[in-house]
């Protein structure tokens, strides 16, 4: 198989490169030199706004098609143009959903080898090969949508191997997976680059993830006046994490055996008991009288004091998230009782699910995983200002968390157009400006860089110690230790299963620690 | 979890081993001919024939009616705006008020309703045994369209189908928020059409990283293969001769049966 997969492996070079997006200030790169060598393995770092998905997306020949951009300097492929070497690199994005063209994996995986014009004797043998390369041994005709996030991304990555491009662009491929999903795509992409023998370059913030496999760390530094532009770093992981360890994980990169520090918590003690749910079952489906719905997790106990935090975790779909927006107030209980206790209700119906939009916001606050979802609004100060109009309260607390979440010089951008670490900030803020006595979080710190990261721990620890009572549903290990309080785990046999009367200690105390493991 | 309405299982029946280009033929040929005439003979022979097809469609009784409720409800609401409408010819069979129904109004009533049937019904047939990916294929390779066109709206059809799932999302996203507070009708017209907005953003969003996906995958930028050859076989001589041979007997049927009644 190695034989009959290898390709040619391609170089890049790059010769004072720069690019201007449309209708932006100044250059995203600027002043690039930069030469890899045919079957190196590349991690790309900079800080966030130093154009890493620029130079990907310009190397894919993905960047062309905005004609009021400028570019300056040359980008080559093998002494090629980049955007003219058609077929020879392959990326990868972030967004599992955005990876998936067609609506079956075989016809997928054949549909980059299709364009390429590749005869078509020759694509269903490729597809086979990229499939198994990528451990996705599944019918040809299996749905595509009904993957795994994880799935989906080895799916992409097997679509891309059908082209057998020599160079691998992967624009930060596992930020929206679980860590057993990234696992699965970094060892996905190690056998692929082994077997092919391409070259790769791949955007990550974190570091312990790819810092073992790649040749190469190359720091790049944003293109903005004043910062210099161009590589800041470049040279072997050890000594570049070595160089640059404090400059990096200032600007937000995890660095392999660093956690930042956040606010360590201050009481422990559970106050007065907000929220309890016996027996449950969650699902996200509606039942009707003779069809039932089908729960995603059932027979869940959980008694929620305030002041102490929830971490719900388990494997892909074991509905966690279900779980989280059924306590939420969002989804009906497909089975048993989700009660509200009086000092959360105070004088509403015990079921979260009855409370009005304005009942529930200064109860029980939702932040979702996507924080595009919940923007309702055109601005981001608006945004603050939403839930505070709605409960007819004046806007001190909007002022205070504009401060507190670092997004004053945001105040009248679209909330669309924030970064990653911005919109997941704002989201959390908007919720809390409705000072709900407890918060839901999904997957909060999903993709995130260091910085945001410590900030959200730090102001939830706030939270707590203030009396708060915090539920997320997350995989991070490190996060659950900040907030301390309960774990429930979901998915796994009932005996075994965790009711909040017999909690398992210390939350994350035993988890594999991606983060943390050099 | 996505709820895909589009990617049902791949049907296994008979008439899904024919081309969707003689499957759309057969069905455009007894569109026509029904469309020559209104008359409740030609339309109930072309019924039955339907009918009696289902099953090589891989459709139930019970099924059918699930998928083709519309259509049934559509023609029933015809059948009874021409009753009321239609010329009163014949005796008068129920008077009450401004209802009046005679033998001819009830007749013209009951023929539309028939043709209406049969000329939805093969809509729904060539629909639930043609899977979208073959349907593309065929108009790409055998009727020679832009496969830029098709294939993107095939791809676009898939994302159709994780609207459902987002629409869903976007309410409790948006309830979280305290949208919706507002009671009475206009404050949940607002708010719906403040969903709707945020639906629309979302999927221009998906569509564009969907459109960097497939420009990164080489789509559009020059002559392609296709690993889905889109061929003709035996069957499908069968199914468009069989849709010429149901659009004939109808017809015949009406004239022998002297109620042939041309439109033009």
């Amino acid at each position: 198989m190695a034989t009959s997969q290898h390709v040619v492996p391609a170089a890049v070079t790059a010769r004072g490169w720069g690019w201007q997006h449309s209708g932006r200030p100044h250059q995203a790169v600027r002043g690039l030199d930069l030469d890899i060598a045919p079957g190196e393995r590349v991690l790309l770092l900079g800080p966030s706004g130093a154009g890493k998905s620029t130079l990907l997306h310009a190397l894919a020949g993905v960047l062309g098609s905005d004609e009021e951009a400028s570019e300056f300097g040359s980008l080559l492929i093998d002494g090629v143009p980049a955007a003219a070497a058609r077929g020879r690199a392959g990326l990868m994005q972030q967004d599992p959903d955005a990876q998936v063209v067609l609506s079956r994996i075989g016809d997928d995986v054949a549909f980059g080898a299709e364009n390429l014009a590749v005869p078509p004797s020759q694509i269903w043998p490729r597809v086979a090969a990229a499939l198994d390369a990528v451990g996705l041994r599944l019918p040809l005709d299996h749905s595509s949508s009904a993957l795994s996030g994880g799935q989906k991304q080895r799916l992409g990555l097997a679509g891309i191997l059908a082209m057998r491009p020599g160079l691998l662009l992967l624009d930060e491929p596992t930020a929206n997976l679980d860590p057993a999903g990234v696992l699965e795509v970094r060892d996905a992409v190690l056998n692929t680059v082994a077997e092919t023998g391409a070259t790769l370059v791949v955007v990550e913030h974190r570091v312990a993830v790819w810092a073992d496999a790649v040749d190469r760390i190359v720091v790049l530094a944003p293109g903005r006046p004043g910062e210099g532009g161009g590589v800041l770093l470049d040279g072997p992981p050890a000594t570049v994490l070595a160089q640059a360890r404090e400059m990096l994980s200032a600007a937000g990169v995890w660095v392999p055996g660093h956690v930042p520090p956040t606010r360590p918590r201050t009481n422990s003690g559970g106050g007065e008991l907000l929220l309890s749910a016996d027996d449950l079952a969650v699902s996200r489906q509606r039942g009707r009288r003779r069809h039932p719905a089908v729960p995603a997790a059932s027979n869940i106990d959980v008694a929620l004091q305030a002041g102490t935090a929830l971490s719900i975790t388990g494997p892909n779909g074991a509905g966690k998230s279900t779980l989280a927006l059924t306590l939420g107030g969002l989804l009906p209980a497909a089975a048993g009782s989700v009660l509200a206790a009086e000092p959360l209700a105070r004088g509403a119906a015990k079921d979260p699910y009855r409370w009005k939009g304005n009942q529930l916001i200064e109860r029980i606050g939702t932040v979702f995983q996507e924080p595009e979802h919940q923007f309702v609004t055109g601005s981001v100060l608006e945004e603050l200002r939403f839930a505070p109009k709605l409960l007819g309260r004046g806007g001190d607390r909007v002022d205070e968390l504009l401060a507190r979440l670092r997004l004053e010089h945001l105040a009248d951008a679209n909330p669309f157009t924030l970064s990653g670490g911005e919109k997941r900030r704002l989201s959390v803020a908007t919720v809390l400006a409705a000072s709900p006595q407890i918060l839901v979080l999904d997957e909060p710190t999903f993709g995130q860089d260091a910085n945001t990261w410590a900030e959200l721990a730090s102001l939830l620890s706030e939270l707590l110690d203030a009396g708060t009572a915090v539920v997320s549903v997350t995989h991070d290990a490190e996060f659950t230790q900040v907030l301390g309080g309960n774990r429930l785990e979901l998915g796994l046999p009932i005996e075994a299963a965790a009711p909040a009367s017999a909690p398992v200690p210390a939350a994350g105390a035993d988890a594999q620690s991606l983060r943390g493991a050099a | 979890m996505s709820v895909d309405v589009l990617a049902q299982p791949r049907s296994v029946a008979w008439l899904s081993r024919a081309n969707p280009l003689a499957k759309l033929g057969a069905a455009m040929v007894l569109t026509v001919a029904l469309l020559l005439t209104v008359d409740w003979v030609s339309a109930s022979v072309a019924l039955a024939c339907e009918l009696a097809i289902l099953p090589l469609a891989g459709l139930s009784l019970r099924l059918l009616l699930v998928r083709g409720w519309p259509i049934l409800a559509a023609a029933l609401a015809g059948a009874y705006g021409s009753a009321l409408l239609a010329p009163k010819t014949g005796a008068v069979l129920l008077e009450w008020g401004p209802f009046l129904f005679t033998e001819g109004s009830v007749e013209s009533g009951v023929a539309i309703a028939l043709r209406g049937l049969a000329i939805g019904l093969p809509g729904i047939i060539v629909l639930a045994s043609t899977d979208p990916t073959d349907l593309a294929d065929a108009l790409a390779q055998k009727l020679r369209l832009p496969h830029r066109f098709v294939l993107g709206a095939l791809a676009a059809m898939r994302l159709v189908g994780l609207l459902v799932a987002e629409w869903q999302t976007l309410g409790m996203a948006r309830r979280a928020r305290g949208v919706g507070s507002n009671t009475g009708v206009f404050g949940r017209i607002v708010a719906s059409l403040g969903q709707a907005m945020a639906l629309l953003v979302q999927a221009i969003r998906r569509a564009s990283r969907l459109a960097v996906t497939m420009e990164a995958k080489g789509f559009g930028a020059g002559p392609r293969t296709w690993a889905r050859e889109s061929t003709y076989s035996r069957i499908d001589v069968w199914v468009f001769g069989a849709g010429v041979l149901v659009s004939a007997a109808a017809l015949a049927a009406a004239v022998v049966l002297g109620t042939w009644n041309p439109v033009f």
